[in-house]
């Protein structure tokens, strides 16, 4: 490292300082604040109690808040089934060499990506509509004993939500695994395919080792990711402010939500927001440790 | 370049299933978008009577006669979503803007200068990345309440334009592009601190800068719980809260809501269309060079 650079000392506090001031502002004091208003308890804007730990206290023997967690860590548990494979086999069949059109089926694939979470919700939530939606009447087309009146927004709260899910996200990560398989050398597959490896164990041990640091990361992407939904089920059960039935489609950020800025308790929403901090911390550090461990 | 004889009619029939399963593939996941496409032209009665478009005995067995823009005008007319159109442009290019200018002036001083603190402010801002937008809502909308500016323009852009992603990406792109000599012969030549970065630094980082203003952009387009909190007054609605409630109040008119949605991603669709190189290069450049 070279020393004395004839820059004025203040010079990088110039660049920095505008990010600084909306930083501090908007993040860093917000953040603090969310600490200090855990401890309390708010009844609107103006009346605040100090109640030390009890927001918390209450938390754990709060039966909404785990519905929404059970909510939350079953979307996340059938996300991570569905999504991680459906990208990586897209992946992989794009991937596939001298294939005619890749760049039109990876734009196809990846389109959906670009739609805001509203507005797949506003879609999806007509396409799953009893009757008229394209879900039920194709179906019914193909499938005549099936019924048109089919519930599934009203019923099958899970399937609608990793359903829109999937075609939201699965082309997203599909662009990360391509971009992986594109860097596996292509002397490592020819070399085992003289050995005599047939294509799955080709993949096994040659294509899935090569990829596995970005599958470590999506994976990371996709629970974190998923832990914090909310404005899909937010948007398309709007009708009973994000719930669903019988709170089957209530999240925890829903549920943060709703305590915040429905019942005016910021205080408790802040409580929310710090446990649900602490199960994404969690989160990354187990697996942290499963994929060190997987390295050595 | 292995010239493998393809004349091989089991290999072609692979290939002919290669292709079925990816062209089916992909008409599933563009099924949506043909399907609001198609319902928004619909008047409301072939909604109801038809799948795609309603047939008949016009040209390539479609019937016309049932394809209206009417919805589209009503939008525009009946509607404030010409304004909320206005509004979603103006929020996006500002704060995608503005995001890009704080975050690459922020992460060249943290890439490219040594300073007392660096490494603190670093990690501390770094850190964050993990953390839950969801938790700075109360608060986020705390702080707006007492520098009143809640529902107004710079409520919206403000809080928007010191992302903590953006700040990482361009330290990243600074430390791995912009050579430290080049910035010390500039200064021994004698140009000052704010021509080295815009004439020197700033080029060099040009693909992450439109990577990123075209993320941010659409990152901005999309959002729609941010402004929903922050903006009461329709009047400055963006399309997302806009079209949201429309639904609100106009959910069984099927056709005039998924006119709505269309108008709402067709814009953000085909700047996609036209930048998907930058968008895409963008992205993977985050996470696999990370």
């Amino acid at each position: 490292m070279k020393s004395g650079r004839p820059h004025a000392p203040l010079t990088p506090w110039v660049f920095l300082a505008p990010y600084l001031a909306g930083f501090t502002l908007f993040f860093a004091w917000p953040l603090v604040r969310s600490l200090v208003l855990a401890t309390e308890q708010t009844y609107g804007p103006k009346v605040t109690v100090y109640v030390g730990l009890l927001n918390f206290r209450s938390i754990l023997g709060d039966p909404m808040f785990w519905t929404a967690v059970g909510n939350t860590a079953l979307f996340t548990a059938c996300s991570l089934l569905v999504q991680v494979p459906v990208a990586l086999g897209l992946a992989l069949l794009l991937n596939r060499p001298d294939i005619r059109g890749r760049r039109f089926f990876r734009l196809a694939f990846f389109s959906p990506s670009i739609v805001g979470l509203a507005f797949v919700a506003i879609i999806f939530g007509l396409l799953l509509e009893k009757r008229t939606g394209l879900v039920n009447t194709s179906l019914h087309t193909l499938l005549p004993a099936w019924d048109p009146d089919f519930p599934w927004r009203e019923n099958y709260v899970m399937i609608s939500l990793v359903g829109s899910t999937l075609w939201l996200s699965a082309g997203f990560y599909m662009v990360y695994f391509l971009a992986a398989l594109q860097n596996v050398p292509r002397e490592l597959l020819d070399a085992a395919s003289i050995d005599g490896a047939g294509s799955w164990q080709r993949f096994r041990h040659v294509t899935l080792p090569e990829i596995r640091p970005v599958l470590n990361i999506i994976v990371l992407l996709v629970i974190t990711g998923s832990f914090q939904l909310f404005e899909l089920p937010y948007v398309l059960y709007n009708d009973t402010y994000g719930s669903g039935p019988e709170n089957r489609a209530l999240t925890v950020v829903t549920y943060l939500y709703r305590t915040g800025f429905h019942s005016g308790d910021l205080g408790y929403a802040s409580a929310i927001g710090w446990v649900l901090t602490l199960f994404l911390v969690g989160f990354a550090l187990v697996h942290r440790h499963l994929t060190r461990r997987e390295e050595t | 370049m292995s010239a493998r004889p393809s004349a091989n009619p089991l290999d072609r029939l692979g290939r002919l299933l290669l292709y079925a399963i990816l062209g089916s593939l992909a008409i599933l996941t563009l099924l949506p978008f043909i399907w609001m496409a198609c319902a928004a032209v619909k008047t409301e009665a072939a909604f109801f009577t038809s799948q795609f478009l309603p047939r008949g005995d016009g040209w390539l067995g479609i019937a016309w006669e049932d394809l209206t823009l009417r919805q589209f005008r009503r939008l525009f007319t009946e509607f404030p979503i010409g304004r909320a159109l206005l509004h979603s442009v103006f929020f996006a290019s500002v704060c995608s803007l503005g995001a890009t200018l704080f975050c690459a002036a922020g992460g060249y001083a943290l890439a490219k200068f040594r300073f007392r603190g660096r490494g603190l402010i670093t990690t501390a801002i770094l850190g964050t990345v993990v953390l839950p937008s969801s938790l700075l809502l109360g608060p986020g909308f705390e702080m707006l309440y007492h520098l009143g500016l809640v529902d107004t323009y710079a409520g919206v852009i403000l809080p928007a334009i010191t992302p903590a992603f953006g700040l990482y990406l361009f330290r990243q792109a600074m430390l791995n592009s912009v050579p430290s000599d080049i910035l010390e012969s500039a200064r021994i030549d004698g140009a000052g601190e704010l021509r080295i970065f815009f004439q020197i630094v700033l080029p060099i980082v040009r693909p992450m800068i439109s990577a990123y203003l075209i993320i941010a952009f659409i990152g901005t387009w999309n959002n729609f719980i941010t402004p929903q909190i922050i903006l009461q007054s329709p009047e400055r609605h963006p399309l997302a809260v806009a079209i949201f409630n429309l639904r609100g109040l106009y959910g069984s008119e099927y056709s005039l809501i998924m006119a709505g949605t269309l108008v709402a991603i067709a814009p953000v669709m085909v700047l996609f269309l036209l930048l998907q190189k930058e968008f895409i290069s963008g992205l993977t450049s985050g996470a696999v060079k990370g």
